[in-house]
């Protein structure tokens, strides 16, 4: 199948004053039709900018934009603004124009367009319908909370029935609760309309609520990508691990778990590990198999596990004990049925 | 009451059929060059939006060549705009003084004034809210009439009104070359013939003018802002 996004090669370089910013680097990326793919990254790391390449918003300085197999780029004016058409965007500070009403809003993309002034009125109705704003069809974006606000902005993405949605972290400025019901809306919208949805923010906890894929962006380039899954269970990178982990809490248990003193002090023969694994591995039990198997004893101080896309993701932060041997080949084990294993601390050397 | 002004203000009595001639031609030169100004303006203010770095028709050499020309004249004083525009003032309107030689000067004077006021009104517009409109495939004369001119109404209105005001402080310059109004009656014929009354009742109804239109552009704002 033809990806929905073809990026090939972005480049994208500002020239601001005698500084030159390199924004995206080198970036390529496939987004495939009915993909929620996430992008995470710091702020600066270019996903912004990245995003707004795919229609056009911002030109790249190199490399090839197909949208739909169409190549963006060499398109004329009139074809761009079509091809814009079916790609819609919602912004973080929502871009509503605040001297129109919630439907003129809506309305505001279908006025180029070939509908007559009744069909026009109908779309938005069923659009304020979708995202049950019907209510606040002649009210102000003033008048409305800021949940409220991204849900008419979806609308307006929405009117010209596109393909793609990009969502430039949409979320931020709203609570968590908010921030939920709109993911799930993004959700539904691509499970009942088959949109292809690019989600970028910098809250993990958004990409693993909704999205099958994900890309980490880093000062430009893309430094990891693949499944939620993959990368949830077998990140690599360290950047990706502190984005799970910030959504995991692990890394705010783990100083205090190192404040222990049994921690402070680890025994001969004891090693503390992180241990994540994604939901297909755990059939067997793990911690029971190692001592099983290994006479490995495993005390467990922190543990979190989660479903992500029906499938559960543990992280674990566990005291191994047992003879050194015994660790090794437990820890080998453990690597090779597609658990990763970071050692976190082993006791110190012995001073006598 | 009409007895009470008579014994206050004599000489505006006596006067009134000037008094009332000086007033209709402040309103006329406000009007017709404020009319034209507010054209000019207004196209020149959305051509240096637009095609300001980074806008939606970015084009630097013509940028840079409206921005000199609004510069240019702003710098120029009204008082001497009379003089050295008076050809071209000839050529428009066949003549360089009166009332309607004066309007020429008006409107040159006031547009570059009117322009930047309509670019910073229109730069005002969320710079995320014309993307938004890109992002939907709007083109360019869709961004200029339903984004900028839209939500920038209620400033616009409000820097018009600016513009209306200052623009009534142009005309009562305009008896230098003969042009008539408010600021003539008060200069020649209150101060220089010492008829005090004319001075200050001409300066009361300049004020009224002033008043009425901010009055009106507040209302006008209140209305249509949301
Ligand atoms: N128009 C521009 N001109 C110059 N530099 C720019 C421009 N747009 C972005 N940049 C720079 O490019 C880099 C990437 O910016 P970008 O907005 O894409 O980051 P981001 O990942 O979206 O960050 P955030 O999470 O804060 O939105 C930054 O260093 C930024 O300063
Ligand atoms: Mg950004």
């Amino acid at each position: 199948m033809q990806p929905a996004i073809d990026l090939r090669h972005i480049d994208v370089t500002f020239h601001n004053k005698n500084k030159t910013v390199h924004a995206v680097q080198d970036v390529s990326l496939e987004v495939e039709p009915g993909d929620i793919y996430g992008i995470v990254g710091y702020s600066g790391a270019g996903k912004s900018t990245l995003v707004r390449v795919i229609n056009m918003l911002q030109k790249p300085t190199s490399g090839q934009v197909i949208v739909n197999g169409h190549n963006m780029e060499t398109l004329k004016a009139k074809e761009l603004r079509a091809a814009r058409r079916k790609i819609g965007m919602i912004f973080q500070h929502f871009n509503l124009m605040n001297e129109r009403t919630i439907a003129a809003n809506v309305a505001f993309p279908l006025q180029d367009g070939p509908l007559s002034k009744q069909e026009r009125h109908e779309k938005v109705a069923k659009l304020l319908e979708l995202v049950e704003l019907s209510d606040k069809a002649n009210s102000y974006p003033s008048q409305l909370s800021g949940g409220q606000k991204q849900r008419v902005a979806i609308a307006r993405a929405l009117a010209n029935d596109p393909e793609i949605l990009i969502s430039d972290e949409a979320t931020s400025a709203l609570d968590p609760k908010t921030t939920l019901s709109i993911l799930k809306l993004l959700q539904s919208l691509n499970q009942r309309l088959g949109l292809t949805v690019v989600l970028i923010t910098h809250e993990m906890d958004a990409v693993k609520e909704v999205c099958n894929k994900v890309a980490v962006m880093e000062n430009g380039r893309i430094i990891e990508r693949g499944s939620l899954l993959e990368l949830f269970s077998h990140p690599k990178e360290k950047l990706t691990r502190d984005f799970i982990e910030t959504s995991t809490q692990i890394n705010q248990a783990l100083p205090k778990i190192l404040a222990q003193d049994n921690i402070k002090h680890l025994q001969p023969g004891q090693v503390l590990v992180k241990l994540a694994y994604q939901g297909a591995n755990t059939d067997e039990p793990l911690i029971s198999g190692l001592y099983q198997h290994y006479e490995v004893a495993a005390n467990i101080l922190y543990g979190n596990i989660e479903i992500l896309q029906q499938t559960p993701i543990g992280h674990l932060v566990v005291v191994l004990s047992g003879t050194p041997d015994h660790l090794d080949d437990a820890l080998e084990n453990l690597r090779t049925d597609q658990v990763t294993v970071e050692i976190l601390k082993q006791p110190e050397e012995a001073h006598d | 009451m009409m007895t009470e002004i008579a014994r206050l203000m004599p000489n505006v009595v006596s006067n009134w059929s000037e008094v009332v001639q000086s007033t209709g031609e402040t309103i006329y030169m406000t009007i017709v060059s404020g009319i034209f100004a507010g054209i000019i303006g207004l196209i020149l203010g959305i051509a240096l939006v637009i095609t300001q770095d980074g806008g939606i028709l970015a084009n630097k050499p013509v940028y840079q060549v409206l921005d000199k020309i609004v510069n240019l004249f702003r710098s120029i004083p009204f008082i001497i705009l009379l003089a050295v525009i008076g050809p071209f003032t000839r050529l428009v309107v066949g003549t360089t003084i009166g009332t309607t030689g004066v309007l020429v000067p008006l409107i040159v004077g006031c547009a570059p004034f009117y322009a930047r006021q309509v670019q910073n009104a229109l730069l005002d517009v969320a710079p995320g809210i014309i993307e938004a409109a890109e992002s939907v495939g709007a083109g360019p004369w869709s961004l200029i009439f339903r984004v900028y001119l839209r939500e920038g109404a209620p400033d616009l209105v409000r820097v018009s009104v600016v513009t209306i005001i200052s623009l009534i402080g142009l005309t009562t310059m305009a008896g230098v070359v003969g042009g008539g109004g408010l600021g003539n009656l008060a200069v020649s014929v209150g101060y220089q013939r010492f008829e005090n009354d004319i001075t200050l009742f001409s300066t009361l109804l300049i004020l009224i003018m002033v008043f009425l239109v901010q009055g009106i552009g507040d209302w006008i704002v209140k209305k249509i802002s949301h």
